[in-house]
């Protein structure tokens, strides 16, 4: 069970998020004006990372609110996390090396 | 009396009251402070129990958590009887019952030995290549008699009647092990005020220390320490120490899980509270403090009763008092079992021998025993023991090769010691072959985790206790290099003085007749591992499974080294390159009380009930599960089946009226000045212009233009919404319109509140629904004209103020009444009272279901799975063409849901009108039929109809508004059945009754 600092209430337990998806994907103003295959890489297309990645999370059992993360998906460990809306810190991407 | 083979006040415990217990039945005496296994050496019983597979005899190997073959079971009463506990670690209390298991008819005399004779019929993996034939017998014969030769303690039937208690804690430090290492990092880490946690699985704190004799200036000086720090300790506010608490699992991020036993020490009747005590512990910096686990020697009977390792009966000698052989044969690869010579000789036993394995074994130790009389041989080994159910004698053989019987009562052996590395494994830390110390060390370790002690290869006490109270400074982030100001000068030893706690691992490995155990619980001999490396298991991990070396409870930490010397061996590979299996959770056995915790019987999961629940249950309802929520699923009455009591419902509802308790629905309210636009954007219809006082069906898309959630939303005010979704849906539909609120659409001026536990629904449906409603609803004009279908306004129902929708999912004409959760039982009696004249039906989900399906109206997630679009489910008029943008607009121009070979919503009618299909079932043309993955689609709701007087069902069907008259098969269970594609309504098409 991960320990999640969620940045409107602090350090939490898991169970009490929810998992989002990749973070910093802004759904396009006009959808509509977008080709098939620019809305389907919208839809379908994740990074997929080795090491650090931004996510989102929900803390619905607790604020409610989503926020986002950093998290190296080789160690689960947590790099950071921040509130929705905020560009992704500066942090270096080395896979597994924050374990 | 208490024992025969006790040996007066040696150990550290003063006087010591007399605890009485059985075994087997038999009356023993043993000292309160001993083991079950410690008593009953003291008393001269070395035979615990039989062996898994081949019925051997068998008695203590150690004196610890490791003990692979004195398993027991204890009875504590009905319910409570606890098979496979370790008799090294059950410690002993007045009226204690313990028994020995696996054989019959009893521990000495066990028919089932016979296995021992025939072991060469069934080697490892016997069972892949014997009992092959005839097919059938293997589960009918084969394997039920296999498994009932084979095995360990049998588990009760009777339901647990203990308690079980679960916390969570957090600390900086974790300190796993109370030994010298341990404790010395906890008192490091403490002096810096951080929170510590120290917990050991034994009962006394000390580990090693506890094992050095106490008449020794070592040991009283060791005494003195541990007393000292155990009062620092104690007296510290931020210190916990946990006694009788294993540590068996570390995962992410340092969360550590601790089994504490609470009462299985405490004769039944002072054993009050519970039993134990599940703790989840996130530690900032963990200091793994696990010690070293001494290794056997691998010879012709090595696993007969009287054969332990030194180790051990250091253990039972010098902290029990207890004297495990009078004439023992010791026998070591290693310099710690010299001191255990010493001090046998000191206690009065006359050793038979001395045989170290090594040919450069010190002289001066070697020296040392002689000039006692006792023989030693260097470079000798053991050729055979001699005694089934106790050690008799053994044939030696020296360093020429010369053999020589000896007698002996009991045989003490040491294979080096190998650090326990179950912890380090489980946290991913590296673990590193040492060609020095021939073992396996810790390596790299997280960044916030530590070993220190036996466990990091420390080679005395005193370099276990420096190693701690490093590790504790680190993890205490205490910056300074001084030991801790408690430790008093006279405890520091000179290093020399301690004997080695870490040594090489050897074995002694022949080519021998007779069976040399390597995996003593499960049975597993040197041949085996050989047998399955000539069968072509080259991995470690394959000759594991093959031989389930390794795979008993015990996880082979006295049998994995040993195996792996001898895969080593026999192929003639380097030790790394034959591999090491990995350690899992959990460290020791845990019992299934203490993680099931409190989660069992009704707590198990926890049950949703809506506020007129009990009168459900009054009225004698069948209940289904529906998510968490709990629901009436229809009344039967007298001598109903289901079938008759749901045509029944149907029929009243149809024909005058039924009442339904909807307050499961999900509600949101949805207010602010965008309300409107956000609805707008959330689902597929336009709502700006819905006039405040109507409401509307409303189907809700993901982005990929699926749909997600459906339901009537009601415009109660030019920003408020109520907005209904489906049972099951509602908090992912709460979370889904907060998704895009917050990050998509953060400007809109909008706010989302959950009310569905604050409303609770009384639907009553039928022609006569206004005239029962009207009576019980003030202020409000009822009529067509006043309140037509699709209307929602606020009202006063009991002085309370109520939101009423007439809105139907029955086809009839219908109201649901939301009332204040809090009225919800006097409101239901309210309407049933005013229903009593015009034969008003309760009815539950299962009508509800065949009502609906009767209609054609959907259920999302039964008559969609998340691959339909509202084309697909003929809600195709619910979608606003002309708006923008809503979610999942974009997706339904996608080349793949436009496509005409899409599954559609129709209706079904089997050729057979008393045949109700199964939901599920797939639907295929004649000449699909074996072809394998063909299908046009299949049922997805499917009922006995009352109305219809036949079968009817739902379904998804490729293309299937074009097929409508046509005749497909479906899938039963007896072959295949003709049905014919319909419209999905089967009543009143017209809609004509919802206006009623």
């Amino acid at each position: 069970m991960l320990l999640i600092d969620c940045p409107h209430c602090g350090p939490r337990a898991e169970p009490e998020f929810q998992y989002g998806g990749e973070a910093h994907i802004a759904r396009p103003g006009d959808p509509s004006a977008l080709s098939d295959e620019a809305w389907a890489t919208h839809l379908f297309f994740r990074s997929n990372s080795r090491g650090l990645h931004a996510e989102r999370w929900r803390h619905s059992h607790g604020c409610g609110r989503y926020f986002n993360a950093v998290r190296d998906t080789v160690t689960d460990r947590f790099a950071c996390t921040y509130p929705t809306g905020t560009p992704r810190p500066d942090i270096a991407d080395k896979p597994g090396e924050t374990r | 009396m208490t024992g025969a083979f006790r040996v007066p006040r040696r150990g550290i415990d003063g006087s010591r009251r007399e605890v009485r217990f059985s075994f087997n039945g038999r009356l023993f005496t043993g000292l309160a402070g001993d083991t079950l296994a410690s008593a009953l050496l003291a008393n001269g019983v070395h035979l615990m129990g039989r062996s898994f597979k081949y019925h051997r005899a068998r008695g203590v190997l150690t004196a610890g958590s490791a003990e692979p073959n004195a398993l027991v079971s204890i009875d504590r009463g009905a319910g409570r009887v606890t098979p496979n506990v370790r008799a090294t670690m059950q410690e002993i209390y007045d009226g204690l019952r313990a028994t020995s298991q696996n054989h019959f008819p009893s521990l000495h005399f066990d028919l089932g030995s016979a296995a021992d004779l025939l072991s060469p019929l069934i080697p490892a993996g016997f069972y892949y290549k014997t009992f092959m034939w005839p097919r059938m017998a293997w589960r009918m014969l084969y394997e039920p008699a296999i498994r009932r030769m084979a095995g360990l303690g049998v588990a009760p039937t009777a339901a647990d009647p203990d308690r079980y208690a679960m916390r969570h804690a957090h600390c900086d430090v974790l300190v796993v092990g109370g030994g010298p290492a341990g404790l010395a990092a906890a008192l490091a880490a403490a002096e810096s005020g951080e929170s510590v946690i120290l917990c050991d699985e034994n009962a006394r704190l000390g580990g090693a220390i506890l094992a050095e004799p106490a008449t020794s200036s070592m040991g009283a000086a060791m005494a003195g320490w541990l007393e000292r720090t155990l009062t620092d300790l104690v007296s510290r506010r931020n210190v916990r120490l946990l006694t009788r608490t294993t540590a068996f699992g570390i995962y992410g991020q340092n969360a550590v899980a601790l089994a504490e036993r609470r009462t299985d020490h405490l004769p039944p009747e002072a054993a009050h509270g519970s039993r134990e005590r599940l703790w989840q512990i996130r530690a900032r910096r963990i200091v793994i403090a696990a010690g070293a686990q001494e290794q056997p020697l691998v010879f012709p009977g090595n696993d007969r009763p009287g054969v332990m390792l030194a180790g051990a009966a250091r253990t039972y000698l010098n902290q029990f008092d207890v004297l495990p052989g009078r004439r023992p044969l010791v026998v070591t690869a290693d310099d710690s079992a010299y001191a255990l010579a010493k001090e046998l000789i000191a206690a009065g036993a006359r050793p038979a021998a001395v045989v170290d394995l090594r040919p450069d074994a010190c002289p001066m130790l070697a020296k040392d025993i002689s000039a006692c009389g006792v023989a030693v041989f260097t470079g000798g080994m053991v050729l055979g023991v001699k005694g089934a159910h106790r050690v008799r004698g053994a044939r030696v053989a020296d360093a020429n090769g010369r053999v020589r019987k000896v007698n002996c009562d009991a045989i003490f052996m040491s294979g080096g010691w190998a650090p326990s590395l179950s912890l380090v494994s489980q946290a991913s830390g590296q673990i590193v072959w040492s060609e020095e110390a021939n073992t396996y060390l810790p390596g790299a370790l997280p960044k916030d985790i530590r070993c220190a002690g036996a466990c990091a290869a420390a080679g005395s006490l005193q370099d276990a206790i420096d190693q701690g109270t490093s590790a504790g400074f680190w993890a205490g982030r205490v910056r300074r290099a001084e030991p801790p100001s408690q430790t008093a000068p006279e405890a520091r030893l000179s290093p020399a003085s301690g004997g080695p706690l870490v040594s090489p691992v050897t074995r002694q490995v022949s080519g021998l007749r007779g069976k040399a155990f390597i995996d003593f619980q499960n049975d597993v001999t040197a041949k085996d591992v050989q047998l399955a490396i000539r069968e072509g298991f080259h991995s470690i991990e394959h000759i594991k499974r093959y031989t389930t070396t390794g795979m008993a409870t015990d996880q082979g930490r006295t049998s994995n080294l040993n195996a792996l010397s001898i895969a080593s061996d026999t192929l003639g590979l380097p030790v790394p390159q034959v591999g090491l299996t990995t350690f899992r959770p959990p460290y020791t056995p845990v019992t299934f009380g203490v993680l099931a915790n409190f989660a069992r019987d009704g707590d198990l999961d926890p049950v949703r009930k809506a506020p007129m629940h009990d009168w459900a249950v009054g009225q004698g309802a069948v209940f289904e599960d529906v998510g968490m929520w709990r629901r009436a699923r229809y009344f039967p009455r007298a001598g109903e089946s289901m079938r008759t009591a749901v045509a029944r419902e149907c029929l009243a509802t149809r024909r005058s009226a039924g009442v339904y308790d909807a307050s499961t629905l999900g509600k949101i309210e949805v207010v602010g000045p965008d309300a409107a636009e956000f609805l707008n954007r959330m689902y597929t219809g336009s709502w700006s212009k819905l006039a405040v006082g109507r409401c509307k069906y409303g189907v809700m898309l993901r982005e990929d233009g699926f749909i997600f959630d459906d339901g009537v939303i009601g415009r109660m005010a030019a920003d408020r919404f109520h907005v209904t979704t489906t049972t099951s849906g509602a908090a992912r539909v709460l979370a889904h319109m907060e998704d895009y609120l917050q990050t998509e659409f953060p400007d809109l001026r909008v706010w989302l509140t959950s009310t569905t536990e604050q409303w609770a629904v009384i639907a009553v449906n039928g022609p006569k629904s206004r005239d029962i409603v009207g009576a019980v609803v003030d202020g409000l004009d009822l009529s067509n004209e006043a309140f037509p279908h699709m209307s929602v306004a606020e009202a006063r129902m009991l002085d309370t103020p109520i939101r009423l929708f007439r809105v139907s999912f029955t086809g009839e004409l219908g109201f649901e009444v939301n009332v204040p959760s809090a009225l919800a039982t006097v409101a239901w009696q309210a309407v049933m009272e005013a229903g009593a004249a015009h034969d008003l039906c309760p009815y539950g989900t299962e009508t509800m279901h065949v009502l609906r399906a009767e209609k054609g109206y959907i259920i999302i997630g039964q008559d969609t799975d998340g691959t339909v679009t509202p084309e697909d489910a003929g809600l195709g008029w619910a979608v606003g063409k002309t708006k923008p943008d809503f979610v999942g607009l974009r997706s339904l121009q996608r080349p793949d849901i436009v496509d005409s070979h899409r599954k559609q919503l129709v209706g079904l009618l089997p050729t057979d009108p008393n045949l109700v299909l199964e939901e599920g079932a797939q639907l295929v043309e004649e000449e699909m039929i074996g072809e394998p993955g063909s299908s046009l689609g299949h049922v997805t709701s499917s009922y006995w109809s009352g109305l219809l007087g036949r079968s009817f069902a739902l379904g998804l069907v490729e293309s299937g508004r074009q097929r409508k008259g046509q005749v497909l098969l479906a899938t039963t269970s007896r072959g295949f059945a003709p049905v014919r594609i319909e419209a999905p309504s089967f009543y009143d098409q017209g809609g004509e009754r919802l206006n009623g």
